[in-house]
């Protein structure tokens, strides 16, 4: 399935807690755009996390001819809670397939609040990345409140679940499979749709067959210890 | 227990909490707020204490008193922070106390960076603070290390009445590994029955001091703790070593670049270079013998410290190869990683160099 096919809106705002693997998703849903011809702009709105950005793969975003937006622009290393005025372009130049990468937390996700009157004029959709390995959102119950949390300080309703429950590189086919049963429980619980199931290339083959949506992604935020072979 | 993500600044408070940490004192700081965050949202749930100071300063004396009670106190910081605390750190020792500090270093001096560094060395294991103590440090080099030894330190705290510190940079800090909580080596602690906890069944009441009238009793306590920090030496030196058996190279790092390091060894062997490196865990007491009895062999031809530093454990290196062999340094300043091509190109030069 096309990335566009299973994200159909203009513009993505992807949230969840930190750790969940929500900007390396980002990322991958950007480039997925980009692949198919979709004139893309990724913003990363992230203030909250320090180490591992989406601006930090600035030049493989931009090799791919996608428009990249960060915070503290001047100051890529720095945790100053800046926004740049470009983001505007994202929302007044609708020729722009957008994804909006935001903070980790609820905290991190109120930047976004402030431009609530332009998204809501937008085609746009939130989406909540959910990871049942993290100890913080494992529970049904405790994914919710987080999930409610963002949509209190960000004003905007949650569109849709994305199951991307990994391991980093121990992650298992079933580790996959158990967080999309839970990611599934909680969309019933919730009434928000599912959407897909994360999954890393190399699990790919073993996931065939699966009765939902699999996004395949490359992981592109390395350790300093892990090298390409 | 299946495996769980965990973000290196969430274990450390979930550690302590595990391993019964009473109160905790902290204030906020980069790259470790992520800590004090956990707690205070954790700490209330187990009826236990939480307090973000007003400072540094502020937190640390609240460790203090609290471990003066006898309860298991704790604080966390990174860099700046922790040079705020030193003061206070040679006030719980002198005074003969358990508690532990975390520091997630990063790139100084002054405000420096946000980003991971280790020099913080000297102020972790030179004392930091005036007088003639030590704290016990320990580094671990990923999560799981991370989790057992937050939640050790407790116990190897209260054990000896000395501060512990567990050293880690910014990245150990803030990467996400998968772990398991599995039970860590728990000792026979000593009765805290010097504590400030009332005169209830006491003469006299406990009485907690660094300040002494006497200098004769003042020496009395120094060399009370010098035996007592000669203990540690003899029983809490850790390390690991991987390929020194037959090394030509050997690297001694800890923390993160102990870890590029790993990724070097095998590049380096497929290269016909034989490399091995040499981890401290243990940063105080420094694990002068085993690293001297793996560089004193023929096979050796020199040792290349790396840190992310200018070079600050290369002292306590130096100082255990007692000049047997050439010591070669490769370090980044100021929060940058070396990658694993930087260090394989330092080990290929210092072996040139050697020929």
């Amino acid at each position: 399935m096309k990335a566009s096919e299973l994200f159909q809106n203009r513009i993505n705002i992807i949230t969840g807690h930190f750790g969940t693997g929500k900007t390396e998703f980002a990322v991958n849903l950007a480039l997925s755009f980009a692949a198919e011809g979709l004139k893309t702009a990724i913003a990363d709105l992230d203030i909250v996390n320090l180490y591992f950005r989406s601006r930090e793969r600035r030049s493989i975003l931009e090799d791919a001819g996608i428009r990249v937006i960060c915070s503290s622009q001047q100051h890529e290393h720095a945790d100053l809670p800046s926004l740049p005025a470009d983001i505007m372009t994202l929302f007044e130049d609708r020729s722009y397939k957008v994804v909006l990468d935001l903070g980790g937390d609820p905290s991190g996700a109120r930047v976004i609040a402030r431009f609530l009157p332009r998204i809501q004029r937008e085609d746009s959709r939130l989406f909540y990345v959910f990871n049942a390995s993290r100890p913080e959102i494992a529970t049904i119950d405790s994914a919710e409140e987080y999930l409610r949390r963002i949509e209190d300080v960000t004003g905007l309703e949650c569109g849709g679940i994305i199951n991307n429950t990994h391991l980093c590189e121990y992650t298992r086919a079933e580790d996959v499979l158990a967080g999309e049963e839970a990611a599934i429980r909680l969309s019933e619980k919730t009434g928000i749709p599912f959407i897909c199931s994360v999954a890393w290339k190399r699990l790919l083959p073993t996931l065939s067959g699966n009765a939902f949506p699999l996004f395949p992604i490359e992981i592109l935020m390395k350790k300093p210890w892990e090298v390409e072979r | 227990m299946a495996k769980e993500l965990w973000k290196g600044n969430e274990v450390i408070a979930e550690a302590a909490i595990r391993a019964g940490c009473d109160c905790y004192f902290g204030y906020p700081i980069t790259p470790q707020s992520e800590v004090p965050e956990y707690m205070s949202v954790h700490m209330p749930k187990h009826g236990r204490i939480f307090v973000q100071a007003e400072s540094e300063v502020a937190a640390i004396n609240m460790v203090y008193g609290a471990a003066a009670c006898g309860l298991r106190a704790m604080t966390t910081s990174s860099s700046p922070g922790i040079s705020l605390m030193q003061e206070g750190i040679s006030y719980i020792a002198g005074s003969r106390l358990p508690a532990v500090i975390v520091n997630c270093m990063r790139g100084g001096p002054g405000l420096g960076t946000i980003q991971p560094s280790q020099a913080d060395y000297y102020q972790s294991t030179r004392g930091g603070g005036h007088g003639d103590y030590r704290t016990i440090v320990l580094a671990p080099s990923n999560i799981q290390e991370l989790a057992d030894f937050v939640q050790e330190a407790f116990d190897i705290a209260d054990y000896y009445r000395n501060p512990v510190m567990i050293a880690v940079d910014g990245m150990i800090g803030q990467i996400l590994e998968p772990i398991e909580w599995r039970p860590v080596k728990r000792r026979e602690l000593p009765p805290k029955d010097w504590a400030t906890t009332g005169k209830r069944g006491r003469k006299t009441p406990n009485l907690v001091t660094s300040l002494f009238m006497d200098p004769e009793d003042c020496d009395r306590m120094n060399q009370l703790m010098g035996e007592n920090l000669k203990r540690i030496e003899e029983n809490e030196t850790r390390y690991e070593a991987i390929g020194c058996d037959d090394a030509e190279i050997i690297l001694v790092a800890y923390g993160t670049p102990a870890r590029i390091i790993i990724s070097v060894l095998d590049e380096l062997r497929t290269q016909g270079i034989k490399a091995g490196l040499f981890r401290p865990i243990s940063l105080w007491p420094f694990p002068e013998k085993p690293l001297h009895d793996y560089v004193a062999k023929d096979n050796v031809k020199l040792v290349l410290d790396v840190e992310m530093s200018l070079g600050q454990m290369i002292d306590d290196v130096r100082l255990a190869i007692k000049g047997k062999k050439p010591v070669h340094f490769y370090g980044r300043a100021g929060g940058i990683v070396p990658t694993v091509e930087e260090i394989i190109e330092a080990a290929k030069k210092a072996l040139k160099e050697a020929k």
